[in-house]
């Protein structure tokens, strides 16, 4: 038994946002739909089903359940119209794995080239980096459980990856 | 002989045998000894035979830097060449072989080269290039290949069982080497909570304090790394990882560690190597400093070993090395040796000191304890045939005059001490002679710098030239604390440890023994172990003009062997500087390079092997392609089927038939892998007029545009169809291999040049799934899936159309790369499968068959359509593609616009796209096959005019086409050109339209 | 391999993350430049040894580009900046006259 669970999971509604982020209207018609704060660099927020992640200066993800994906991109370009804007569902563009267990930290950092130590990363931190050899988004949900989020053409790759990572006996216990 | 001590070694367990085989026989050893000790346990001091003499080798050292013992490990798929066997740890098993000697190690049919060394001399292998032609061919080249080379290769179909990883790492601080210096180092850094990460390159901390006799804080050596070490294990802020060895350090902090978790525990879980890429703000080097041998003739029997080797066999694994040895040195610390030889209860006949006066503390408890010390005395050489027998005195200040020889089993020599500075000087830290102790060391005013333009590279201890033990510790606690100082974490400044070891006399530096030793002495004088290399090599190297160090090292080898000059860059850069009468560091040093010592290229290459090696980006189709008989080809980083084949089909009669097929009723394709890029924003619009080399700000929402992207510099490098979603928005296709370039590529010009431009885009390929319905049926096929009109009124040719198909939300877009009715589809990625399912229920009646990637290249090659890559090679314009109408003369600027105006591009005989009819319609030419013409070139190369960018049988017209770029070519329709493609073979072609298809469209317009 | 500090979204990330842009600030040549200017602004590129500045996208970051000033000879950082400006900005500058008292704009 590896001390590390990787799971897929379900299909998740996820939205693209571009624009303007220091726009209040924008901000308000984020927060309003999420129902979160707006988030500060690198930072993600959730509220129930709901998050917000800040993923570049003028550009945000939104994760909500798959079913109201479509209607919600409707809604955000209603409340834009008078902001530039790009909104877009992804998706279906996007695999989600959810980590799980102890040895997390040491799983991902066996692919991304980043200080996942926990004076480093803690929830609330999102980070787009790679994953061996394929670009990756990675956030916490609580101590011991990490989201990440890949392209969907590379959905093998990632799976394969994380579930050699996590073999057993495979980690450093360095964390 | 070489035996077992009944006492002694403290890292041994005594209480707990392992067996291993060594040439076949089987012998016994104890946890904690390395191959070398273990061999050396049971009377093995011949381990191998030497490179390019295969002159008998028996182990010199006990760590890295030994150059002699490499064996072939284990068998089969775990079969590893040229494995040191001191650094490896037995285990219960292990299976060994010596290398380098045929037909066994004691009768060696290569050692007839020992006897032909004078015709082996340095440079040897280039001057066999001097000679005629015939004689590298039938005379050299076989004799070398048949003898040199270490080890044997694994076997062709042998398949590295293990697995190996990468692991990332940052900390603040690294300390490299875990004796008294790393420790004291790593304790004064960790004081004021700084991370701290220390590293271990063998399986036990406390380096040379295990056997060196020196007293810490009261304690004996082992006893006080013990207790050290666990004390660090209670700081939650440092962390120790032993049999992690670090191999290279580079820019800004980046080192990488080479741990070793599974050689000595094979099968047990998780990787064999694991690969640490660490970035530190600080490194330490604590990596001691390794032992020089003496150059004497002989001096690599076995039996001759570093003073401090034998000081490690006996202390470390309890190993005597012989009887009787004989200490040979120009410098106190080797008297420590005797002392632990005569503490086993060993025999030391005689200490021969090349120093004039042997005075000091270290001599003189020697003396006191009966040994025999004599001052002003070398060796004149080591004598014995497979092993030592006895000692040749000599005085060190003659030319080899033998006094007295003594019988003994040993030699233990010790020619100083080089500070292991191969971590400093990887990243450019620099080195200071220090005559005084005669060694490099490294000069902390010219540390490597990082980032931050400050030195991040310290060291510590006897890597510092602080060769004696309190020196040594005081130079690591201030290391320690220092860095920590540097980093603002700085703690209590720790107890400084109090060492008790006596003083030490100078060394004298002893490069040649005697020093006026003769030419036939010094033929038999080794610098280099591992590849042969004598005092003789390096002088007859600067006596033929090879006066830079890195000169003289390739032309004699000298430290490039695969212990990479350890024991001999030293000595053999002052045999060097005394050739050409110049101090030492005058002739500097050859440059020090990563790793270490040689690291596995699994750990290399860590997880990506196998199915990990390179990423496949896979379609939402993939799952079903690859159940129906998918073969594929690689596009870029997907994978697409070339053709999709039915039971016992060959691939060309799967393509023939997708062709005629998707021609005649109704093919699908797996299009998802087109790039999708939206952009959005008010000035959208005028961004693509600005990307594109057409106008797109005249195109109507609703409506596609096939659309051209060039470089600044004219050239062509994307096509595809640009759609107008709506007065602000477009959907911009790429080709599959292009869409993160193109994506990259507006993001650039976005964000670098045109700022002001209020315009967003978003890369969303993989959102969608693209379904090509293509053939004179596809509007059934698409009528039946209902929710849409698909007619020609609602959707004509170029259009789009947004919707739902079978209920599954679609954009279609009526556009052809095949000359045929065709709508490509776009569906959610996710439902991608469902519609494609759908499609072929629908079509079943009507003929509907998926097809690959070649039936789409041989149908648009019979269109004339041109693919990016095929007849675009980064040199090719729009123009010379016959591709100026969708070249806006319009407007007044875009990406390539004025690149295109220069002369050059304008030139009347470029390489322009023309079609190629081949006079014998059932012969296809080669693709990039050279069309010649007229007369030879002076150099007498073929007169080429162009080549042929593509070529295919085509089946629906019965004859083979082809396209190519050819000089003029607009200006020569109707010629017949010539294709020289074989000795005597030319293949005549015409020069036609190469739009070979319905040349007015009328197929795809219905 | 360097460490960069993306100014877009603030992480220092190792050198893998980046991708490389090639010279900073050059002027785009107008659609009526003359052959020579043309040619300088597609293939004349300074390769100083010390103080350059430099285009680096933080290609599996945030995707945004950056500038970075940096010494060729030491692989010294002086800093890392907006990619929406056409010079270096004026803490950029002093940033490197601190450690470079010799060196000057021009």
């Amino acid at each position: 038994m590896s001390e590390v669970t990787i799971t897929r999971a379900p299909a998740t509604g996820m939205i693209t946002l571009r624009g303007d982020l220091s726009n209040v209207a924008l901000q308000t018609a984020v927060t309003t739909l999420t129902g979160t704060g707006f988030p500060q660099q690198r930072e993600i927020l959730h509220e129930g089903e709901r998050s917000v992640a800040w993923m570049a200066p003028d550009e945000l993800l939104l994760l909500l359940p798959h079913a109201e994906a479509q209607a919600t991109v409707a809604q955000l370009s209603q409340s834009l119209t008078d902001i530039p804007h790009l909104v877009a569902e992804v998706s279906d563009a996007r695999s989600l794995f959810r980590l799980s267990g102890p040895g997390v930290r040491e799983v991902l950092a066996k692919g991304a080239p980043i200080d996942l130590s926990p004076m480093a990363f803690q929830p609330r931190h999102i980070r787009r980096t790679r994953l061996g050899q394929v670009a990756a988004a990675l956030w916490m949900v609580d101590a011991d459980t990490f989201c990440l989020i890949c392209f969907r053409s590379v959905t093998e790759y990632v799976d394969t990856f994380l579930a050699t990572a996590a073999r057993e006996g495979s980690l450093p216990n360095h964390f | 002989m070489s035996t077992r001590l009944a006492t002694g070694g403290v890292l041994i367990d005594r209480t707990a045998p392992v067996h291993f085989t060594f040439n076949g026989q089987k012998h016994r050893a104890f946890q904690g000894d390395t191959l070398a000790s273990a061999l050396l346990a049971n009377g093995h001091r011949m381990v191998g035979r030497s490179f390019k003499y295969h002159r008998p080798r028996g182990l010199v050292a006990a760590g890295v830097e030994e150059p002699n013992a490499l064996m072939n490990l284990g068998f089969g798929d775990t079969f590893e060449p040229n494995q040191r066997a001191t650094t490896t740890e037995v285990f219960e098993g292990l299976t060994a072989r010596s290398q380098n000697h045929w037909p066994s190690l004691r009768f060696d049919v290569g050692a007839i080269n020992a006897r032909l060394s004078r015709f082996l001399p340095a440079g040897f292998y280039y001057k066999t290039f001097l000679q005629p032609r015939a004689a590298w061919k039938h005379l050299f080249e076989p004799v070398i290949r048949q003898s040199a080379g270490l080890g044997a290769a694994p076997a062709a179909e042998a398949r590295d069982p293990d697995t190996y990883e990468h692991f990332y790492a940052y900390t603040d601080v690294l300390v490299i080497g875990g004796g008294v210096a790393g420790l004291t180092a790593a304790r004064g850094a960790a004081g004021g909570g700084a991370q701290v990460l220390l590293i271990e390159q063998t399986a036990a901390l406390g380096g040379r304090a295990l056997v060196d006799g020196a007293q810490i804080d009261g304690l004996e050596g082992p006893d006080w790394v013990a207790r050290t070490g666990a004390g660090l294990d209670q700081l939650p802020n440092l962390r120790v990882r032993t049999r992690t060895m670090g191999a290279g350090i580079y820019d800004h902090g980046y080192v990488l560690a080479y741990e070793r978790l599974t050689d000595h525990a094979p099968g047990a879980p998780g990787p064999r190597h694991r690969l640490w890429r660490i970035r530190a703000k600080h490194i330490i080097t604590a990596t001691g400093a390794i032992e020089r041998p003496l150059a004497f003739a002989g001096n690599d029997l076995p039996g001759v070993m570093l003073a401090s080797a034998v000081r490690d066999y006996v202390g470390l694994y309890g190993v005597s090395p012989g009887d009787r040895t004989v200490l040979v040195t120009n410098n106190d610390d080797a008297y420590r040796t005797a002392l632990t030889l005569l503490d086993a209860g060993l025999t030391v006949p005689a200490i021969l000191d090349a120093r004039p006066q042997v005075t000091g503390a270290l001599p003189d408890e020697l003396r006191a304890r009966g040994v025999r010390v004599e001052a002003g005395r070398g060796l004149a050489k080591a004598m014995g045939t497979t092993h030592v027998t006895h000692a040749a005195v000599c005085a060190q200040a003659g030319e080899g005059a033998v006094l007295e020889t003594i019988a003994c089993e040993c030699i233990a020599m010790s020619g100083g001490w080089s500070p292991a500075v191969h971590l400093w000087s990887h990243c450019g830290g620099k080195l200071t002679w220090d005559d005084a102790q005669a060694l490099f060391r490294p000069d902390p005013a010219r540390a490597p710098t990082g980032a931050d333009g400050k030195p991040f590279v310290s060291t510590a201890g006897a890597a510092s030239g602080a060769l004696h033990a309190t020196e040594a510790v005081e130079d690591a606690a201030k290391a320690g604390q220092t860095v920590a100082a540097s980093l603002g974490q700085d703690g209590p400044e720790p107890a400084l440890a109090a060492v008790n070891a006596p003083p030490e006399a100078p060394i004298k530096p002893v490069w040649l023994m005697p020093q006026g030793a003769g030419t036939e002495l010094r033929a038999k004088a080794f610098l280099d172990f591992q590849n042969d290399v004598k005092v003789s090599d390096v002088q007859l190297a600067a006596q033929e003009g090879f006066e830079s160090v890195e000169h003289a090292k390739r032309y004699t080898t000298l430290g490039m062997a695969t212990d990479q000059g350890k024991l001999s860059n030293i000595n053999g850069l002052a045999i060097l500087s005394d050739a050409l009468g110049q101090p030492i560091p005058q002739t500097g040093t050859t440059t020090f390079r990563p790793p270490y010592t040689p690291i596995s290229m699994g750990g290399i290459a860590g997880e990506a092997r196998g199915a990990l090696f390179k990423p496949t980006r896979k379609t939402p189709i993939d799952t079903w392609l690859d159940a129906n008989g998918a073969h594929w080809e690689p596009v870029a980083d997907w994978r697409r089927p070339y053709a999709i084949r039915r039971q016992g089909e060959s691939v060309a009669s799967a393509v023939r038939r997708e062709i005629l097929n998707t021609r005649g009723n109704v093919g699908l394709l797996d299009a998802s892998t087109l790039g999708k890029i939206l952009v959005k924003g008010p000035d959208a619009a005028k961004f693509l007029d600005l990307i594109y080399t057409n106008m797109m700000s005249s195109l109507k929402p609703g409506r596609c545009r096939y659309g051209l992207m060039c470089t600044e510099n004219g050239f062509l490098f994307d096509d595809g169809v640009v759609a107008r979603l709506s007065e602000d928005s477009f959907l911009c296709h790429t080709t599959s291999g292009g869409s993160d370039r193109v994506h990259g590529w507006m993001e650039e010009w976005l964000q670098t040049e045109w700022w002001d431009l209020q315009v967003y885009t978003a890369n969303l390929t993989e959102q969608f799934a693209q379904i090509a319905v293509v053939g004179p049926k596809a509007r059934q096929v698409l009528e039946r899936l209902g929710g849409l009109d698909v007619s020609r009124d609602a959707l004509p040719f170029m259009g789009w159309a947004e919707g739902s198909l079978s209920q599954i939300p679609a954009r279609v877009f009526r556009i052809s790369f095949s000359g045929e009715l065709s709508y490509e589809v776009a569906v959610p990625a996710g439902r991608g499968l469902e519609f494609w399912e759908k499609c072929l229920d629908a079509g079943a009646d009507l003929g509907i068959q998926p097809y690959g990637t070649e039936a789409l290249h041989v149908m648009r090659a019979e269109k004339g359509f041109i693919m990016i890559g095929d007849e675009t090679d980064g040199t090719v314009t729009p123009h010379d593609l016959n591709l100026s109408w969708a070249v806006s003369k319009k407007k007044d600027d875009f990406i390539g616009k004025r690149a295109m105006e220069r002369s050059y591009l304008n030139a009347p005989d470029r390489k322009q796209l023309v079609g190629l009819a081949t006079l014998e319609s059932k012969t296809v030419l080669p693709d990039g096959a050279h069309a010649v013409e007229g007369a030879k070139k002076v150099n007498g190369m073929e007169n080429m005019i162009g080549h042929v960018t593509s070529t295919y049988y085509s089946p629906t017209l019965d004859r083979s086409i082809a396209m190519g770029l050819i000089k003029g070519g607009a200006r020569r329709m109707g010629q017949i050109l010539e294709f020289p493609v074989d000795k005597g073979v030319t293949i005549k072609a015409r020069v036609v339209d190469p739009v070979f298809l319905d040349k007015e469209g009328a197929r795809q317009d219905v | 391999m360097l460490m960069l500090t993306c100014p877009n979204c603030g992480v220092t990330a190792e050198e893998t993350e980046f991708e490389p842009g090639g010279e900073a600030h050059l002027t785009r040549a107008a659609t009526d430049s003359t052959d020579e200017a043309f040619r300088d602004y597609l293939f004349q590129r300074k390769n100083p040894r010390g103080v350059h500045f430099e285009r680096w996208r933080h290609a599996y970051g945030c995707g945004r580009w950056f500038h970075a000033a940096r010494c060729t000879q030491t692989l010294e950082v002086f800093g890392t900046y907006t990619a929406q400006t056409s010079a270096p900005p004026d803490r950029i500058q002093a940033a490197i006259q601190a450690r470079r008292p010799d060196w000057s704009l021009t």
